[in-house]
């Protein structure tokens, strides 16, 4: 049983954009796959159709053998969106415990949680703070830690870096590959950055807009565990150009050959 | 230096002001022979105060009661219908711009109206303006705090597959409270000005209003702005009171350092 199974998923908006058409993925359990393609391909309503937060117009998604609505009724996932989406009323433990609350856990059980995700995204000491005190990477660690804690077999990222400044981009990005080592989770990675999807998937998915369809799927053989010599490796830069040709032949732009190496 | 030190250097100038601007008053009304139909002087206005303190703290009681009764019913109108119309779009769309109409009109010209639909010898005539001045500015303000909610605030919530009642408890209230205490504290200023104003119309005579109209057209002017003082202190302390519970109710929101306040 794959952990998605996405196929032939298309959606089409009011107003006649074909966001996507006849979307196949099958994504096995403890794999890293990133959605990478311009604005427009579809990624991001690919992330929500199989979160169950927007319904496909054909298709089918099976999340851990389920379909999607059910897999979203049993928590099986956790989504990490751009902006973080902290409750400001409540302390960066209280939003941690959000889901947990609301699935009923008592206060030791889910204070034990929250202080394990808290060493996990190495936030320990941060908890009674509130998110405005936070710098954005913290917060989205936050974010990260409150959709890890409930322990979902999935987690859905949409661009959860995009927002950040380069450094602590990377950094975020060593310490997402990290957490995802510790968990053992699948993850659904949306990104518009080359350098972050050949870094941290196992598979790179290669999305073209108009109409919104996959148009390659790379793997990246890049050894485990990665660090900050993998973006250094001659075969990281095979990979990422890979990926870039791919996403301009899938755009339709010709790849300029006056173009640096990244 | 201490926090009541610090606090108390912040007061300072404030308070030098105060003490200023009294003995200058008293100074320019004895100095200039200030008929007293113009302008008491501060120390004829205490006397006029100290003299008639039970009489005047029972007016400023009654009057106080109407304001808060009308608060209290006014507010909750306005939360309730804040909370239909936030919900079901049409009823919004319909009823939302007469209510931003009405929060720009002086509400208060209705006082003799509602005096001759109520007897304004009873505290309701009273309650029903001040409830009708508080009702606008709540039901506009919690609308927009309820709408200002982001969509990913509520995409989060359903990730969790949880009920719309759980969402509402959860997301909307705590994002609507800031702008429901703004409207709160504009409300309680317009309680009083709506019970006082009417009272001017008619009203009982252990009320407020109706004795400063009374006094003032009796030539009784020490009186006058004895009660005048009276409205003030009870005006400031219903503010303050509704700022604090505002500090208590909206700990999380993150504050600048003010000074002197």
């Amino acid at each position: 049983m794959n952990a998605v199974s996405i196929r032939g998923v298309s959606k089409r908006f009011k107003g006649g954009t074909t966001a996507l058409e006849d979307i196949d993925l099958e994504i096995e359990p403890g794999e890293f796959i990133s959605l990478i393609g311009p604005s427009g391909c579809g990624k991001s309503t690919l992330l929500r159709i199989v979160g169950d937060l927007i319904e496909p117009s054909g298709g089918d998604v099976q999340v851990n053998g389920k379909p999607a609505r059910q897999a979203r009724r049993d928590h099986e996932y956790g989504i990490v969106f751009q902006d973080a989406v902290l409750y400001e009323w409540r302390t960066v433990s209280k939003n941690i415990a959000l889901p947990l609350e609301l699935a009923g856990w008592d206060r030791g059980r889910r204070q034990a949680r929250v202080d394990e995700m808290l060493e996990l995204v190495e936030l320990v000491g941060f908890g009674e703070h509130h998110p405005w005190q936070l710098s954005g990477g913290m917060q989205q660690r936050v974010a990260i830690a409150r959709a890890l804690s409930f322990d979902p077999a999935i987690l859905l990222m949409d661009e959860p870096f995009g927002a950040l400044d380069e450094m602590t981009r990377e950094r975020l990005n060593a310490e997402l590959l990290r957490i995802w080592e510790a968990s053992g989770s699948t993850v659904v990675f949306v990104t518009h950055s080359i350098a972050e999807a050949v870094f941290l998937s196992t598979r790179v998915v290669v999305m073209s807009p108009r109409p919104g369809r996959v148009s390659r799927v790379i793997p990246v053989d890049l050894p485990q565990p990665r660090s900050q010599a993998t973006r250094e490796d001659p075969r990281f830069f095979e990979l990422a150009t890979e990926v870039r040709e791919a996403l301009h032949l899938g755009s339709g732009d010709a790849p300029s050959l006056t173009e640096g190496v990244l | 230096m201490t926090t009541i030190g610090r606090r108390g250097r912040d007061w300072a100038p404030a308070v030098v002001v105060l003490v200023a601007f009294l003995g200058l008053w008293e100074g320019i009304v004895r100095g200039a022979h200030v008929q007293r139909f113009l302008l008491p002087a501060p120390t004829a206005i205490w006397t006029a105060f100290s003299s008639n303190q039970g009489q005047l703290w029972h007016e400023g009681w009654v009057t106080f009661q109407e304001a808060l009764g009308g608060f209290a019913i006014g507010c909750a109108a306005g939360m309730l219908a804040a909370v239909i119309v936030a919900r079901w779009d049409l009823v919004g769309s319909a009823l939302m711009p007469y209510a931003i109409a009405a929060n720009a009109i002086p509400i208060i010209a209705f006082a003799p109206i509602t005096n001759a639909w109520f007897n304004p010898l009873t505290k309701t005539a009273h309650m029903v303006i001040a409830a009708v001045l508080c009702f606008f500015p709540v039901f506009v303000n919690v609308v927009r705090g309820l709408r200002s909610v982001r969509p990913s605030q509520i995409e989060l919530m359903r990730s969790y597959a949880v009920g719309e009642l759980t969402v509402f408890r959860l997301v909307r209230v705590p994002i609507a409270l800031p702008f429901l205490f703004t409207s709160l504290r504009v409300a309680s200023v317009l309680a009083m000005i709506g019970a006082i104003v009417s009272e001017y119309y008619g009203g009982a005579l252990d009320t407020l209003g109706a004795n400063i109209e009374q006094d003032a057209s009796l030539f009784q002017f020490e009186k006058a702005w004895a009660e005048i003082v009276i409205a003030c202190i009870l005006g400031i302390g219903f503010y303050l009171a509704v700022a604090l519970l505002e500090r208590l109710a909206t700990r999380w929101q993150p504050r600048a350092e003010m000074v002197g306040a």
